[in-house]
């Protein structure tokens, strides 16, 4: 079961700020489905590989070549701001 | 026009019978005139459209047509599509006009479709009924008071109530295939790595697959036809020639059909179990044969699900920050802050939902216990498969457990909601093809789809016997009253 500080703790850690009224409703959904998911920790999976790609591919090379054009101009005309063909954030060094 | 099949249109464009930009005007027409109830589109930009259909008109005229050229299409607003706004159904993306083409695009521009809008979904494709966008809900066309399904909601009502004949969609745990089953449409789920899925906004990456929905099985082959095939920019596309999908359906060959145990039980609802049932002895009488097959895990394959698709949601949404592209907080006090806001302002509370419960199975002391062991469920429900298919060429049974619900009646139980989607999953989890076509009508006359389970890279054969039963049956062109 999640504590109320163990969901603010989550929602830190994902970067999304959650209200007090908000992280209570939380608390019950999440251990809702954490109690559904629950269901298969039990299960004895003792000398199973665990499956990450349905066809066990492997990632593929490539000749280490420029593939990319430079786009930063359409790229950056989507951004929320932008100076001097750099993304602008609030000042993290003083 | 709106009734017809692709097919049916594009040999009506070649016989010049009909133009690409009539063809637009009559879909763009009944949009404007219809998708006000249905909701089912987030974008439409007619100038844009009928630019795409002259080009396909002159085409036409030069001699150079493919089957698909001049053909309306809709795209589920996950596919980033260059000038046009691209908003996975949410906030966060709410102002995103792509600059780029996804590769599905591309496909669809060289064989001439025209782009006919970007079709409503749930938020980032989390959900089954197409309640959980920022754009609003859309209904489904049999019924206004009951869901479209999902997270493809969008296309499937789109090509249900005739306001495009085919429309792309993404199935990452059902997404096609259910909202096909609950809009008497057909849909396709491909192999995983058969489309590729660059430039196809990211949910769970193991898990995404592009795919479609149309009026029947041969407009499927025909599209996927255009969709499949390598693509070096998404590494997990497979490098292998795609088959001849239409080809596949001139000589429909009676194939070997595995019932599952599993998918007969207790959860489905007689109403739909009837239509199934009776489907399979359609199959029968035209020569199929049938074989019982166990699939044992497959009970594991929710819960398994949840720890996978919200995982990989987590580290892939984790990219919406406020600093590149989408919505950025009005006010905040430092770049933490600007992250928390905007984070916050911009995503649903079915896609916060979902990257808690991921960053919280990824997160220290608890990886081995979540991830890691249904990584490992995860394989013993794909060796299922595998031994089903030792005995059988197809797997058929139900889509969904009921028919389509009412609107708001699951929104306040995520739990029940994903609890429904107990029969298209496990597809996901094993990387395999799937199809939903329709095959009847159950409760309040709405529709029933029959999902039919193909091994690895078996699309051919998959959307042949679907065409053998098409041919016999009428079920796929019915189309609901209020749009006929």
């Amino acid at each position: 079961m999640l504590s109320l500080e163990k969901v603010r703790a989550i929602a830190d850690l994902a970067r999304i700020e959650v209200g007090e009224a908000e992280a209570l409703t939380l608390q019950r959904e999440l251990n809702g489905i954490l109690a559904m998911i629950d269901e298969m920790l039990a299960v004895d999976t003792k000398g199973v590989e665990p499956m990450a790609h349905p066809q066990d591919a492997r990632q593929r090379l490539r000749e280490d070549v420029v593939t990319e054009r430079d786009e930063h101009v359409p790229y950056q005309s989507v951004a929320p701001q932008v100076e001097d063909d750099l993304y602008l954030v609030p000042r993290v060094i003083e | 026009m709106h009734r017809k099949t692709i097919a049916a249109l594009s040999r009506l464009l070649a016989a010049r019978e009909v133009s690409a930009v009539e063809l637009a005007r009559g879909f763009l027409e009944r949009i404007e005139r219809l998708d006000g109830t249905v909701n089912s589109f987030i974008t439409v930009d007619a100038e844009r459209t009928l630019a795409q259909a002259r080009a396909a008109d002159e085409r036409i005229a030069l001699g150079r047509a493919l089957p698909l050229t001049g053909i309306p299409i809709a795209h589920k607003d996950l596919f980033c599509a260059k000038g046009w706004l691209t908003t996975c159904g949410s906030k966060i993306l709410g102002n995103f006009v792509s600059p780029y083409d996804a590769h599905v695009i591309e496909q669809f521009d060289r064989a001439g479709a025209v782009l006919l809008g970007k079709t409503n979904m749930d938020e980032f494709a989390m959900g089954s009924s197409t309640e959980n966008s920022h754009f609003g809900p859309t209904k489904n066309p049999w019924d206004f008071k009951a869901v479209p399904g999902g997270s493809s909601g969008g296309s499937a009502a789109a090509v249900a109530a005739g306001l495009a004949p085919g429309a792309t969609g993404t199935d990452t745990g059902g997404s096609i295939r259910q909202p096909a089953s609950f809009t008497g449409t057909c849909g396709i789920r491909p192999t995983y790595g058969r489309v590729s899925r660059y430039g196809m906004v990211a949910f769970a990456s193991s898990l995404d697959q592009g795919g479609a929905i149309a009026r029947s099985a041969e407009d499927l082959a025909l599209i996927l036809e255009v969709m499949a095939g390598f693509d070096a920019r998404d590494s997990t596309c497979m490098d292998r020639p795609k088959d001849d999908y239409v080809g596949a359906l001139a000589a429909p060959k009676p194939l070997r059909i595995g019932l599952p145990r599993e998918y007969f039980s207790k959860d489905l609802a007689d109403d739909v179990a009837k239509p199934i049932l009776a489907a399979v002895e359609e199959l029968k009488k035209l020569g199929c044969e049938t074989v019982e097959v166990s699939l044992p895990n497959q009970k594991l394959s929710v819960p398994v699900y949840y720890v996978l698709a919200p995982a990989e949601a987590s580290s892939n949404l984790s990219r919406y920050d406020g600093v590149r592209y989408g919505h950025r907080a009005e006010a905040y006090s430092d770049l933490m802050d600007m992250y928390r806001k905007t984070r916050a302002e911009g995503f649903g509370s079915e896609v916060k939902r979902r990257i808690f419960i991921g960053t919280y199975v990824l997160s220290h002391g608890y990886y081995d216990s979540y991830y890691l062991q249904a990584q490992r469920i995860r394989r013993l429900i794909a060796r299922d498969f595998s031994e089903a298919f030792k005995r059988c060429d197809v797997i058929v049974g139900p889509t969904a457990p009921s028919v389509a619900f009412d609107l708001g009646a699951k929104r306040d139980d995520p739990v029940q909601m994903y609890l429904d989607d107990l029969y298209t999953i496990p597809i996901n989890l094993a990387g395999l093809p799937g199809m939903s076509v329709p095959c009847g009508f159950g409760k309040q006359g709405r529709p029933v789809g029959m999902q039919i389970v193909g091994n690895y890279f078996d699309e051919a054969r998959m959307l042949s016997i679907a065409h053998l039963f098409q041919k016999a049956t009428d079920w796929h062109a019915r189309m609901p009253p209020a749009f006929v």
